[in-house]
């Protein structure tokens, strides 16, 4: 099955990147985007058998740093 | 130093390996052992090991964070908690930082842009193993070469680094947004240091300046008063 894991900076951690985005987005001419963050997802296709306990190790022990990022997990239904 | 025996390690990406072997080759003496990630040991007596800057993995996921999982880094954890000083160096601090041997995180540099550049640091700590060769709050230049050297820890964290002396040293000019302006940290025993700037690039005059060769010296004096 399909595992999506959301992987964004905590909240008061200053986001360069999605600053630059913001200003690039208002560089286009697109209004009405009063902030942007960054983070990025990861697709894992994985056992049925695996549990959430393990999919929580995974993003702890890797996907996230969890000094300055949050994770969320997701099971897509098939 | 007769019988000196160092540890620098390459990962795949490493850049700053050979700089870093011949830094300690000669201001420390010995011998440096070249030892590859994958290596699940590390040579026996070793008085020193040291983490290069690069780009492990090509920076994957985050930089110095699939470094930290490879299987040397078993070896280095288990050497730092015996007590052998640790050298982290540019991604060699954000492989620590990842393997959990230092507190906070690299981020992207608050200007976005890579910062490649000589840069005046304060020594902040010079009780510490790794700078006792410095006079407290002396001024060096040493150079910076990174895109990730934007040192995050909460306020807590940063209190208890400044409170416990592990700060070892602060950009003397705002460089690329780190928190506090500080430039390397020392791990609570004192053994483990990492650091953005680069002092195997500044140990002779033909580099610029020498100011970086202190730092090895400090580690040689360090084993030698032990």
């Amino acid at each position: 099955m399909k595992v999506r894991v959301f992987v964004s900076l905590k909240n008061g951690v200053l986001d360069p990147q999605g600053r630059a985005i913001h200003h690039a987005i208002e560089a286009l001419g697109l209004s009405g985007v009063s902030d942007v963050r960054a983070g990025r997802m990861f697709e894992l296709e994985v056992d049925a058998s695996v549990t959430d306990e393990a999919l929580d190790q995974m993003a702890k022990q890797l996907l996230a740093n969890m000094v300055i990022e949050n994770y969320r997990i997701e099971r897509v239904p098939a | 130093m007769t019988g000196f025996t160092a540890a620098v390690i390459t990962f795949p990406g490493s850049n700053c390996d050979r700089d870093m072997a011949v830094a300690i080759e000669e201001v420390c003496g010995g011998t440096v052992h070249r030892v590859w990630h994958g290596d699940a040991a590390l040579p026996e007596g070793l008085d020193f090991i040291a983490l290069p800057g690069g780009f492990s993995y090509g920076d994957y996921l985050r930089s110095g964070a699939m470094a930290a999982r490879s299987p040397v880094m078993q070896a280095v954890i288990a050497a730092a908690d015996k007590g052998v000083p640790v050298l982290g160096v540019c991604n060699g601090f954000q492989v620590l930082t990842e393997a959990g041997l230092l507190p906070g995180a690299l981020m992207r540099n608050a200007g976005i842009r890579f910062v490649c550049r000589e840069v005046a640091l304060t020594v902040e700590n010079n009780q510490s193993l790794f700078t006792s060769r410095y006079n407290a709050g002396k001024r060096i230049t040493i150079p910076v070469a990174h895109h990730d050297g934007n040192y995050f820890a909460d306020a807590q964290t940063l209190d208890r680094l400044e409170g416990e002396g592990r700060v070892a040293f602060r950009y003397a000019e705002p460089v690329n947004g780190s928190a506090r302006n500080i430039a390397g940290v020392l791990n609570k025993a004192g053994n483990v240091l990492g650091m953005m700037p680069h002092p195997e690039r500044m140990i002779e005059p033909a580099h610029g300046g020498s100011d970086g060769r202190a730092l090895f010296e400090s580690v040689v004096r360090g084993l030698v008063a032990a």
